[in-house]
């Protein structure tokens, strides 16, 4: 050990230099955000709660192809599909189940007619996990109130599909 | 307590006093059970105990396609998520035969490294804080919410992105994204390392921790099969990006930091002189991406392997025949098998894919290094003190996602 070295020691220089930078941090711009009343942007790419979206015509876009089913590594997606009376083939029953879905967005992804999506909300905690198995109302439901942000979502993302 | 339990917990020479560390300790990183055979405060013996998060991952590949197995790979090493997907990728690829387009190249390894930055940001974060420093994680933590940000813009997760797939990448990366890693790769290069450097390096107390603790000599770093800073620390320059170049490693420029003692202060060096290192790759990467490789494609253009655009899905029949089977079928792979293996944040990572031909895996053995480190603790910790026992998991950057599988 050199003597410019032992002198910093001794003076407390390596310790004074470290505490330097924590009391410049002390005055420097916050980075916490005060999070239920303000959020961090999203990508149009975000994977949160799922959704079933419809045409603008009120139709529901799913057709019962079982691609999401097919797909899903979690096997989290049920579905049941029967002609309906139209003749038109729907779903008659399209379950998630929340808990075991793992938010790959494969579901997404595989849907031909851009039915099933991933949305951008991510605050869907419930306090059992019954709540957290959603049914074909719910994810319709949840298209509805969100379909103006889906749509701009995929718009600004098709570029990159 | 009374006078009488002290004495009875009183360690005699034929039982020595054992002490569970974990899995609860909040330093056990996860949870690794660890059994310290104690002689006063100094261990005798370390037996580190697995399984405790054991998922069966690599049984569950067999029962899935391809491209289903890949969000399990995320969820290994849940802290450098893409480079686990990255393996899984290579060793796919390596079995098809098939390339990929130079631009899905450079987007690989432009996340591999800012994944890298990620973990060992999350490192040099959880190591000081085991050792006492708290700053450097609260420093850390930010930056490396930065990378997340980036995650979640590319491909729609923060931390599980499922992101590259089978000849080459999901979706290609908006031009915004690629100027704002530019601005935070700059920041991050020029500020923010030096100042987590400037907290560390010199400390005394951090020097105190961590000089001459858990050496590692070179030949012992080869016997027990470590790798990367592992390995480094220990003065051998081994690094798969280096001496098997993978993707475009071999058309970048890059130096391997290299220890020299084998100590657990040469490896927190090592690994901040990777991110140093990182940061050039990445720039190059961006300055390749924005110039000669723009407007290119990000997946191989072979639609038995990869799914059309949805454009084209939607108007040609051919496509949409594609579409489907990719996403039920899956696509085949011919029988045999093919061992892939890169640099990951922590090691060598590796996957020994054998095919029996069909859509699933015959069997898919993953290679983690920390399971390798972990064995070496024993070795690493005896003579040591308890106190040195949060160095030591620290310094070999335990993360149980990929140990336990």
């Amino acid at each position: 050990m050199n003597i410019l070295s032992a002198l910093r020691q001794f003076l407390l220089l390596d310790m004074l230099s470290g505490f330097t930078i924590t009391l410049r941090q002390l005055f420097a711009k916050k980075f916490t955000i005060l999070y239920p009343f303000e959020a961090t942007p999203i990508s149009p790419r975000f994977r949160g709660e799922h959704a079933l979206r419809r045409y603008p015509n009120g139709e529901e876009r799913c057709i019962a192809c079982k691609l999401c089913e097919a797909v899903c590594p979690a096997q989290a997606i049920t579905i049941e599909a029967e002609p309906r009376q139209d003749g038109s083939r729907r779903t008659t029953r399209y379950d998630i189940d929340m808990v075991k879905c793992i938010y790959c967005g494969l579901c997404e992804e595989a849907c031909p007619v851009d039915a099933i999506v991933e949305g951008p909300n991510m605050e869907f905690a419930r306090e059992n996990r019954k709540n957290l198995v959603y049914s074909k109302e719910k994810l319709l439901q949840n298209g509805d109130k969100l379909e103006p942000t889906l749509a701009e979502r995929l718009k600004r993302d098709a570029p990159y599909r | 307590m009374s006078t009488q339990q002290v004495t009875l917990s009183q360690p005699t020479a034929e039982q020595p006093f054992t002490l569970n560390f974990g899995p609860q300790h909040p330093s056990a990183h996860g949870v690794l059970r660890l059994v310290l055979e104690m002689d006063g405060e100094t261990i005798t013996r370390a037996d580190p105990h697995i399984g405790l998060l054991h998922r069966g991952t690599e049984k569950l590949i067999e029962n899935k396609t391809y491209i289903q197995a890949l969000p399990y790979f995320d969820r290994l090493d849940y802290v450098s998520m893409m480079c686990q997907e990255h393996v899984w990728c290579l060793a796919i690829e390596k079995l098809l035969g098939i390339g990929m387009p130079k631009r899905a190249q450079y987007i690989r390894v432009l996340f591999s490294e800012v994944t890298r930055i990620a973990n060992h940001l999350l490192w040099v974060g959880c190591h000081a804080l085991d050792i006492g420093a708290m700053a450097v994680m609260l420093y850390a933590f930010k930056e490396r919410e930065y990378t997340f940000d980036f995650y979640e813009e590319v491909s729609g997760a923060r931390m599980h992105a499922n992101y590259f797939r089978p000849g080459g990448v999901n979706r290609d990366v908006p031009p915004e994204l690629l100027s704002k890693i530019r601005r935070w790769n700059l920041n991050f290069r020029d500020k923010i390392l030096p100042m987590l450097e400037g907290l560390l390096d010199e400390n005394r107390i951090w020097k105190q921790r961590t000089v001459g603790i858990g050496v590692v000599s070179p030949d012992d770093a080869q016997q027990w099969a470590f790798s990367g800073p592992m390995l480094r620390g220990s003065g051998i320059g081994w690094d798969l990006r280096k001496s098997q170049p993978y993707e475009c490693y071999s058309e970048l420029e890059f130096d391997v930091p290299v220890g020299k003692n084998g100590d657990s202060y040469d490896r927190y060096l090592c690994r901040m002189e990777e991110m140093r290192q990182s940061c050039h790759l990445i720039e190059q990467c961006l300055n390749q991406l924005e110039t000669t490789l723009k407007g290119q494609p990000c997946k191989i253009q072979n639609f038995k392997i990869s799914p059309p655009t949805r454009n084209e899905m939607k108007d040609s029949m051919e496509a949409l025949i594609h579409h489907f089977k990719y996403f039920t079928e899956g696509f085949h792979l011919p029988e045999g098998e093919a061992y892939a293996s890169i640099e990951s944040p922590k090691g060598e990572m590796s996957v020994y894919l054998v095919s029996s031909g069909g859509p699933k895996a015959w069997r898919a053995y993953i290679r983690s290094p920390g399971y390798a480190h972990l064995q070496g603790l024993d070795f690493m910790a005896k003579g040591h003190l308890l106190a040195d026992v949060t160095t030591l998991i620290g310094t070999q950057d335990i993360v149980f996602g990929d140990i336990d599988r």
